[in-house]
């Protein structure tokens, strides 16, 4: 018997290998001189991948595969499309980073497109199987590019820290899978589902224990306190670009896994996941604001702030559970989050590699005066920060209504309570977010060299593109909330 | 069939890598305890998945295996370039950065 296989439902994926084979060959086959042309094949491919999803978007019908364990429906477009994109900012911002330095290139692009692929198929997995395979895809790469300055012992560091951490969350992972699979008797999402209601006694009990161990595995993954301890030295040592794309593509990929399980997995045995998740968003947000707060090197800063996000996007989840209502504007809530999040996270991240191109550092204080030295990075980071602070008319204000709309929506005190600590919280932010406006604007430069920064074409792509997805985004987003009312699964 | 032997021998295997994992301070004890978790994974899904006669539990044990083959594969490749930049395999000279 063959398997029916929908090769248009399949292209994205199918272009992405393509293109990794591609990049491969052609790294082996270019002279050393023209390897940087490597960069431009990735660029195609990620492009050729997104029109396949568009004509799909277009289409509009749900298509599913193999019993359903692959899924291609308009939720699973959106998260290919942000994938994508996200890529291809990470891309532009790293092309300059990755040519101007002595190491070889085509093996970062085939690492990154591998993980990229990773990441498509990880929005269309409905099967704990296909999750976990889509997860690996996305994590191995990471590892290596984590790495990928070899005779920098830091970013040795930074490689062996996450792989560590990361192969012990998937074994933690797997083996609650492993557990779900012996109570429900499935690893087929839906059927889990429709067996998690009725359990009673001991296996509703085994059960919990499961969901517990598989939710700490992808805990691990976004990168949730206290769950978190990897993230600060994993995204100081690596590279810069390598930290963008961890920080922004790899944690949605973590989320898109849990939305996906949780939703259509575990929903109906609430009491299994909720109080969990709960926890978890609490912890990342006061924990990871309250260690922002003291950083000195901003991409430490950033880290702490991306597991604070991270916080943020768990609270939907946290209230998920209360009533159909609130499942519905938790699950938009997630999707929004997670777009604008992107954006403005890479947005951030782009000016700092930018800034490091004169400055050679890190450290926040190297920022004074970039005000006077090169005003319109300045306005920049000074845009993406505050927009992560969550300040209108940015377009972090947007994730963070649609947050609290989602806690309003569930009518519990449990959630009172995390809209409470999610409101205090964004206060605690803005301190630190502030704290960088202040050097840049408002102190002397430390550095000699006051001429004004010249900036790469590719990386300057990269910052205006996020620049305005969050201006726009910011002013008008009901054409952006659609989208977001777009990517439903199919029962909520 | 009585299930329970293979799941206290499973969950045995699994706290052991656990143990190895946190106490082991060589690179390839820590890469070997990780192993013992994931064989741990796959001694569940095969007993269950003889248990409840379906063979999905099989197949995703197959999986396991393959993909712990390619983790194992980049985790050495890391170990060993610690091993060459520092001239030692054990994990707690890698203390450059504070978490």
């Amino acid at each position: 018997m063959n398997p029916h296989i929908d090769y248009h439902a399949l292209a994205p994926e199918i272009v992405l290998s393509a293109t990794i084979v591609v990049v491969l060959v052609a790294d082996l086959l270019f002279p050393d001189r023209d390897r940087w042309q490597t960069s431009r094949i990735a660029t195609i491919g990620v492009l050729g991948a997104l029109i396949p999803v568009l004509t799909l978007a277009a289409d509009g019908t749900d298509r599913s595969m193999f019993g359903g364990a692959y899924v291609v429906d308009n939720y699973a477009l959106v998260f290919k499309g942000l994938f994508l994109v996200a890529t291809y900012v990470t891309i532009l911002l790293s092309s300059d980073y990755i040519a101007e330095g002595d190491y070889y290139q085509g093996e970062f692009w085939f690492l990154l497109l591998t993980s990229v692929l990773g990441m498509v198929a990880m929005a269309s997995a409905r099967d704990l199987i296909s999750i976990f395979v889509a997860l690996e895809t996305i994590s191995v790469p990471t590892f290596v590019l984590a790495g990928w300055r070899k005779h920098d012992t830091r970013s040795n560091e930074a490689s062996i820290k996450y792989y560590l951490i990361g192969v012990l969350s998937s074994a933690v992972m797997l083996y609650g899978m492993s557990l779900i699979y012996g109570v429900t008797n499935s690893t087929l999402l839906t059927d889990i589902s429709s067996k998690a209601g009725n359990l009673t006694g001991s296996m509703d009990n085994l059960f919990i224990v499961a969901v517990f161990l598989t939710l700490a595995g992808f805990a691990f993954k976004v990168s949730a306190v206290p769950f978190h301890f990897w993230a600060p030295d994993t995204y100081e040592g690596a590279p810069t670009p390598v930290t963008a794309f961890l920080s922004v593509a790899s944690k949605a990929g973590g989320f898109v896994a849990l939305l996906t399980i949780v939703y259509v997995g575990f929903y109906p045995s609430g009491h299994s996941w909720q109080p969990v998740l709960w926890g978890l968003a609490a912890a990342s947000m006061t924990i990871g604001n309250l260690t922002a707060l003291r950083q000195t090197n901003i991409i430490r800063m950033l880290a702490y702030s991306s597991i604070a996000q991270g916080g943020f996007i768990l609270v939907p989840f946290a209230v998920a559970g209360d009533s159909g209502p609130a499942a519905k504007s938790a699950l938009e809530a997630v999707v929004i989050y997670l777009l604008i999040y992107a954006a403005m996270n890479l947005g951030a991240f782009a000016v700092v590699i930018a800034v490091a191109r004169r400055t050679r550092s890190a450290e926040i204080r190297t920022f004074a005066g970039l005000g006077q030295w090169s005003p319109a990075l300045a306005v920049l980071l000074s845009f993406f920060l505050f927009s992560l602070a969550g300040i209108p008319p940015l377009a972090g204000w947007f994730a963070k209504f649609v947050m609290f709309r989602a806690v309003l929506d569930a009518h519990t005190s449990a959630a009172a309570v995390i809209g409470v600590i999610a409101a205090v919280n964004s206060v605690i932010a803005l301190f630190y977010y502030a704290g960088v406006a202040r050097q840049m604007w408002f102190r002397e430069p430390a550095i000699e060299d006051r001429r004004p920064l010249r900036v790469p074409p590719a990386l300057n792509a990269a910052i205006a593109v996020c620049a305005a997805t969050v201006l726009v985004i910011g002013v008008y987003p009901q054409p952006f909330a659609k989208l977001g009312e777009l990517a439903r699964i199919a029962r909520f | 069939m009585q299930i329970n032997q293979f799941l206290i021998l499973s969950a045995f295997l699994f706290c052991t890598g656990i143990y190895g994992v946190l106490a082991r301070r060589n690179g390839v004890l820590v890469l070997m305890s990780v192993e013992l978790m994931l064989n741990a994974v796959n001694i569940n899904l095969v007993a269950f998945a003889a248990f409840n006669h379906s063979v999905s539990g099989q197949v995703f044990a197959l999986f396991v295996i393959t993909i712990a083959a390619a983790e194992v594969g980049v985790g050495l490749a890391i170990v060993l370039l610690i091993y060459r930049n520092l001239r030692s395999p054990d994990l707690d000279h890698v203390d450059q950065l504070k978490g």
